[in-house]
């Protein structure tokens, strides 16, 4: 039989699936023995050990400095920044790709900017948000509203252009006005693919995230592990990446159910 | 036929249509009265398909004009034409009954585009009652997508009709269903027809759906035509037949051997 016909069982997949991370697993170990037997005070590769004490000290002891749970407060910090900032996102997203999508004079009037803004790099632009805004939260937010906005109304202005003309015009001939299109017709059917245009520019949103926090902040997930690369803490560091790839992962899978939930038509009808 | 003739439904005259290197149409020149049923049958590729986006509003003509129920036809599609398309007639997020009571909805609610209470239930009544009438009751929760396309057919019929447009526009709607559930959406579009006095205007590729369906038939071809300039002439009506049926057809469908061609001959285009 050809290679491209020979499908894994559902079992099996799962079994293959897991080998990978099993071997990763299984080769850190065993350099990372190698090395602290070499070295007691290895910092480059922690034991299980180091690990279990790290994550022990960071999720559940209250830090001696300010008396708050770092991993947590961490966390609500990075998370409470990343939501804001994607949610403007989402909402701007939304409006003005829908208006851009269906109104040709909205259209003309303001894509050509939205496409020369979406062109910029946003860490190019990190400094000056730093001098406008300051080091606070504001330009955190910011940053993350510049680098994942433009993309989602791009986005959304295509996934409008995309429903059929055949709906559009159908609509009018049931007397719907541009807003009622809008309302009935197209804002219903783009908020699934919204949620999709949201989902995918998550990677983005923690990179602007970590990268922001990292240059300028007092707390945060990005801050602590470039404030503790200084002392060559891979013991934290990895549990934290670990902690904010389970954070991605499950956002991930909560915006697909939570668009499999809400919007049940959507999906089949692709 | 060009005279004028203030009852006419649907009067089109010496409309043209070009784009800037193609000639899709010219010299239109049609009068429809109410309660007929023109079928328009051609090749594909002309300009059928332009004729109809200009009677829907969608395209504006060149030269000529369009005149509905005595007025100019506004450059915009409307509640007097209800459309009909081969495919995505219908709103993937809405249920059927959804997709019917939207036309009630838009045309009461302006702002909200819904209704309530005591108007929302007359409302579903009247759409239950169009559902029961096309067959479609028992899926009425269903989406769109888990109908056949014969039943989204149906759907898209009953969603345009249930606002009472005075034209109804179609455009090749059979054209991508079996031939036996081709056969009933043809009778089904008959009765609606005859019992709602519609105007019907359907484009089709099958001449014997033109003549089984219509009491008119029209045929769009190109009378010149340039072998080094083929997009150099649009197309006109070139055949423009009454269908003349067997009234004790029970069916009230034409049987295509006895309708009888009448001007100056009936080309297979």
């Amino acid at each position: 039989m050809r290679l491209i016909n020979l499908r894994p069982s559902r079992g099996a997949a799962l079994i293959v699936a897991a080998l990978p991370f099993a071997a990763l697993i299984v080769v850190y170990l065993v350099f990372s023995d190698l090395r602290i037997e070499a070295n007691p005070n290895d910092k480059l590769l922690p034991s299980m050990e180091s690990f279990a004490e790290a994550i022990r000290r960071m999720a559940f002891e209250p830090s001696v400095r300010t008396g708050e749970i770092l991993l947590w407060a961490d966390t609500a910090a990075s998370l409470q920044r990343l939501f804001i900032g994607i949610g403007v996102s989402a909402l701007a997203g939304f409006t003005f790709g829908i208006l851009n999508g269906l109104i040709p004079w909205f259209s003309a009037t303001w894509s050509p900017l939205v496409r020369v803004v979406s062109m910029i790099p946003p860490m190019a632009v990190l400094p000056i948000l730093f001098i406008t805004f300051g080091l606070g939260e504001l330009a955190k937010v910011v940053l993350i509203v510049f680098g994942t906005a433009p993309f989602i109304m791009r986005d959304l202005e295509q996934r409008v252009r995309e429903l059929p003309r055949e709906q559009i015009v159908k609509a009018q001939t049931l007397d719907a006005n541009t807003w009622q299109i809008v309302v009935r017709v197209v804002a219903p059917q783009v908020l699934p693919r919204l949620m999709d245009a949201v989902r995918l520019s998550l990677g983005a949103a923690w990179l602007f995230l970590i990268a922001a926090e990292a240059i300028a902040s007092t707390e945060g997930l990005g801050y602590r592990i470039f404030l503790v690369r200084r002392y060559l803490a891979m013991d934290v560091i990895l549990p934290y990446v670990a902690w904010i790839t389970l954070l991605a992962f499950l956002l991930d899978v909560g915006f697909r159910r939570f668009n499999a939930f809400f919007f049940p038509w959507y999906g089949t009808s692709r | 036929m060009m005279g004028d003739h203030p009852g006419a439904l649907i009067r089109v005259s010496q409309l043209w249509k070009s784009y800037p290197d193609t000639a899709v149409l010219e010299r239109i020149n049609l009068e429809v009265e109410r309660n007929e049923f023109v079928t328009v049958v051609g090749a594909s590729g002309c300009g059928k398909t332009t004729f109809f986006k200009l009677l829907l509003g969608e395209e504006q003509p060149t030269r000529g004009t369009i005149f509905v129920g005595g007025k100019p036809l506004s450059p915009e599609p409307g509640k007097d034409r209800g459309v009909v398309f081969q495919r995505y007639s219908v709103f993937p997020h809405l249920t059927v009954l959804e997709n019917v009571l939207l036309g009630l909805e838009l045309r009461r609610s302006k702002f909200l585009c819904r209704s309530f209470g005591r108007r929302r239930r007359e409302e579903l009544e009247q759409c239950e009652e169009m559902l029961d009438r096309v067959g479609l009751l028992p899926s009425a929760n269903a989406y769109p997508d888990a109908l056949s396309g014969g039943m989204q057919q149906r759907l898209a019929l009953s969603q345009t009709l249930i606002t009472g447009p005075e034209i109804l526009l179609l455009d090749e709607p059979f054209g991508a269903l079996d031939p036996g559930i081709r056969s009933d959406m043809h009778e089904l579009v008959r009765e609606l027809y005859r019992e709602l006095k519609l105007t019907v205007l359907m484009i089709t590729h099958d001449l014997s759906e033109g003549f089984r369906l219509g009491t008119r038939l029209l045929v769009f071809d190109k009378v010149r035509v340039d072998p080094q300039a083929p997009e150099a002439y649009g197309a006109t009506i070139t055949y423009d037949v009454p269908v003349t049926r067997n009234r004790n057809n029970g069916n009230g469908l034409a049987d295509v051997s006895q309708a009888r061609v009448q001007g100056t001959g009936a080309g297979n285009a």
